[in-house]
């Protein structure tokens, strides 16, 4: 856990951070968000003390850092920044084994970790242990960056927009492995980044900076949804409802426990149930529920017949898993109103509609 | 031809001298490197410094080594020491700081900024980091340094006979006084030679001492 | 404030050892006896620029000319073997291509002259080819794009950009040159060296500084004239110093 108290950091007149308070939980990964100059890297490099604070305190797992040997406190606190900086006289392995060197961590130990550490960002370590940094691409070197930060396995990771120098596409698939890493260590990180879209995706909490000042600090859901003022609704974007669509799981916003119709049922009994809810089509499943088609209310009302023979293919399914910005699209790439949601084996678990897609997001603003 | 007889015929002296100017070049550099490296890797902590101890070394390296060596003689021979050995290596010294100072100074400036930022961030103390980062990587500009330091000296080392320091040079002199082409091109001919082959070497040991990491590309 | 009191003392150091040296001259009757020769200094002053300032000039002249060549499409094959030879041609020593030169021209100042002229002539072929091989493409694009001949990209594009490097070849060639002028006195050039050579010579420690004080002050001088140039002459935009 790490907490700030008070902390404020003056370079002449000026003030770079005014009197933060905060504070992240341990695991949580905290987004410092905001302009260019208010004061997000400087309150971040306090912390591993590249900047020492003007006044105020840090606390890491409750231990004032203050009293801390600056050399020591960096060495327990992983660090990253932007130009991902591996060292180009070093191979990757003495790249990653940096700071256990420093520590005088016997070699055998710290090459097996650099080998394991490879190997969880998906870097064949027989291939790019002796490999020097100019041989990789530079996503390749970012992976390195990040697992040298890991090496001495710090519960407390600092990260300087680590992704802001690869292209869009790479990105997006470094802040999966990323975040699938995080998931597995469960670091305590503070991640700096002006790119509001990174910091919905990868937070659990959003502090929100403007002229050295903490202006927002919570859950990305809530930044979305209840910007506390003018200059942070602008800041997260007119569309801030769209990116919300991308915090909330369809589970969450589907109808669950739907009816359906099997193939063998009757057309009658189809009609039947569709009038039952209000429905204009119904869905129909397979022997074991896995969802197969769809019935119309228009087709089912004037045939006689079983529901097998008049079915029409669905006109779009969604995993449950997805998020609502994968269902949005989906509605609108096939022009409807409703989806058939289903889980991974492809059984018909609920589906959710426009509608209760607007409520979902509407919740959280009549909360208040 | 006259020439290949006369060399042929003072092999051995021709060998004596050329271990004459190669322990002049030696050792001028050596104390070069010892006191140069230090110098520019401190100046690097303060810009004002660095102006000035550069301007100081470049100069002396403008001034004309003759002259130079004249103005050491009186100076030094108030220690009974005025002509010879002691007045060229000082010279020599003198004149190979500006290569060394200034070439490890601008190697370590233009370490990437990143790379100290990093080598910080990670907690490195600064000693660490000038040994792991910022003097591996200098150490091929540093080399380059040491380099022409040599080549001057080896030629500047030439003119060193004239006040008793012997040397390559002897043979130059004595073909100009005795108008004998062959002394005069003997000892052209293998100072150049002394100072093609050092450039070569050290060029060599420039390759071989830089990490594989920083060759590529 | 540990950085001024350092320059303080520095500066008290340098004043404080002139000072000395001066004082020293002067108790030994040094200054007296180097002030006599002066006549000699002034005419051999006189004759060390002149070999300075001809062989000089000719450099010049031929240098950047050759520079320019070497870069044009047609004979741009050629740059890097005529740049390989002229580095070879820089760890030569001095004396070395002094002596070489007498060997073929004899006595006097001819051999003196071609032999400086070669001296100068080397740096500022390398750095006129330098300079203009550094001009950055897409300058050289536009404006060709705009319409300028080849004779108007190299007057107002590539010149213009490549004059700092340019300049700092012929400082370094210069300073090389006037540093070489004392050895002329060895094959008959004349020059200061005269003092400074005979007066090791004759062991005359006045004779000796009479020639090297002047020799020292007059290469350091020259130096700092041309660097003065360079500054002043280079515009703002393409001057990294200013």
């Amino acid at each position: 856990m790490i907490r700030l108290e008070q902390v404020s950091k003056h370079f002449g007149t000026m003030v770079a951070v005014d009197r933060i308070d905060m504070e992240v939980p341990t695991g949580a990964v905290c987004v410092l968000l905001g302009p260019s100059g208010c004061g997000k890297t400087t309150t971040m490099k306090m912390i591993n003390r590249l900047i020492p604070p003007t006044s105020g305190k840090i606390f890491l797992d409750g231990k004032d850092t203050t009293g801390v040997d600056e050399v020591s406190l960096r060495r327990s606190i992983g660090y990253v920044i932007q130009q991902i900086g591996l060292f180009p006289n070093m191979t990757v392995e003495d790249n990653i084994c940096v700071v256990p060197d420093l520590l005088g961590w016997p070699r055998a130990k710290s090459r097996k970790r650099a080998s394991q550490l490879l190997d969880m960002v998906n870097l064949d370590p027989s291939v790019f242990l002796k490999r020097y940094p100019k041989q990789l691409s530079g996503g390749q070197q970012q992976r390195v960056g990040v697992v040298r930060a890991l090496a001495a396995d710090p519960p407390v990771l600092l990260m300087d927009e680590p992704f802001g120098a690869i292209d869009p596409i790479n990105r997006e698939v470094i802040q999966d492995e990323f975040m699938k890493l995080q998931a597995e260590l469960k670091k305590t990180i503070v991640f700096v980044s002006h790119d509001i879209d990174e910091a919905v995706k990868m937070a659990t909490r959003i502090a929100i900076f403007r002229d050295g000042k903490l202006i927002q600090y919570d859950t990305p859901d809530n930044i979305l949804a209840h910007p506390v003022d003018a200059f942070v609704s602008e800041f997260v974007g007119s569309d801030r409802t769209l990116k919300r669509l991308r915090l909330i799981k369809v589970t969450d916003a589907m109808m669950s426990d739907p009816p359906r119709v099997k193939a063998e049922d009757t057309l009658e009994t189809a009609v039947r149930l569709m009038d039952e809810h209000g429905h204009v089509s119904v869905v129909m499943v397979g022997p074991r529920g896995r969802a197969r088609g769809v019935v119309r209310h228009e087709v089912a009302r004037d045939l006689k017949g079983l529901v097998g023979e008049h079915q029409e293919p669905l006109p779009g399914i969604v995993n449950i898993k997805d998020d609502l910005r994968s269902a949005v699209s989906q509605m609108f790439t096939h022009g409807v109103t409703w989806l058939a949601c289903v889980d991974d084996d492809g059984f018909y678990k609920g589906y959710i509609t426009q509608k209760s897609i607007t409520q979902v997001l509407g919740t959280t603003y009549r909360d208040r | 031809m006259e020439t290949i007889a006369f060399i042929m015929a003072n092999l051995p002296v021709i060998g004596q001298r050329m271990l004459e100017h190669v322990s002049l070049v030696g050792v001028s550099v050596g104390v070069a490197i010892l006191t140069g490296v230090p110098i520019g890797i401190l100046i690097t902590q303060s810009r004002a410094w660095a102006d000035r101890v550069l301007y100081v070394a470049s100069v002396i390296i403008t001034i004309p080594s003759i002259a130079l060596f004249g103005i050491l003689i009186p100076v030094l021979s108030l220690i009974g020491q005025g002509i010879g050995y002691l007045p060229a290596v000082i010279a020599l010294i003198l004149y190979a700081q500006l290569p060394i100072i200034r070439n490890t100074y601008t190697a370590i400036m233009n370490v990437d900024p990143a790379l100290r930022e990093a080598a910080r961030g990670m907690g490195m103390t600064t000693l660490e980091r000038l040994r792991r980062v910022e003097l591996p990587l200098a150490l091929p500009v540093i080399i380059n340094g040491v380099r022409s330091a040599v080549v001057l000296n080896i030629a500047i080392g030439a003119i060193a006979t004239y006040i008793g320091a012997g040397g390559l040079g002897t043979f130059i002199s004595r073909g100009i006084s005795q108008t004998d082409i062959r002394q005069l091109l003997t000892g052209a001919l293998s100072v150049s030679l002394l100072a093609i082959i050092a450039d070569y070497a050290l060029l060599g040991a420039q390759r071989l001492m830089t990490s594989p990491g920083l060759r590529l590309r | 404030m540990a950085a001024t009191g350092l320059q303080t003392a520095f500066r008290l150091l340098l004043i404080t050892g002139v000072f000395a040296c001066g004082a020293w001259f002067q108790a030994n009757g040094l200054l007296p006896a180097i002030l006599k020769h002066r006549s000699d200094v002034i005419y051999l002053i006189r004759q060390h620029l002149a070999l300075a300032a001809v062989s000089g000039a000719i450099a010049i002249v031929v240098g950047i000319p050759l520079g320019v060549i070497l870069t044009r499409p047609r004979f741009e094959m050629f740059a890097d073997a005529v740049t390989q030879v002229v580095n070879l041609g820089t760890t030569i020593p001095t004396l070395a291509l002094l002596a070489l030169s007498m060997s073929f021209l004899g006595i006097g100042a001819p051999p003196v002259i071609f032999a400086l002229f070669v001296l100068t002539l080397l740096p500022i072929v390398l750095n006129t080819i330098a300079g203009l091989r550094s001009v950055p493409q897409p300058l050289i694009e536009a404006a060709r794009g705009m319409g300028m001949t080849p004779a108007q990209i190299l007057r107002r594009v590539e010149l213009p950009n490549a004059v700092f490097v340019i300049l700092a070849g012929i400082r370094t060639a210069l300073a090389i040159n006037i540093g070489t002028v004392p050895l002329a006195f060895l094959i008959g050039g004349g020059g200061l060296g005269e003092l400074i050579f005979t007066g090791i010579d004759l062991m005359e420690p006045s004779m000796l500084l009479a020639g090297a004080i002047p020799t020292a002050l007059l290469a350091v001088f020259v130096d700092f004239l041309v660097g003065q140039i360079q500054f002043w002459l280079v515009p703002r935009g393409v001057n990294p110093l200013r």
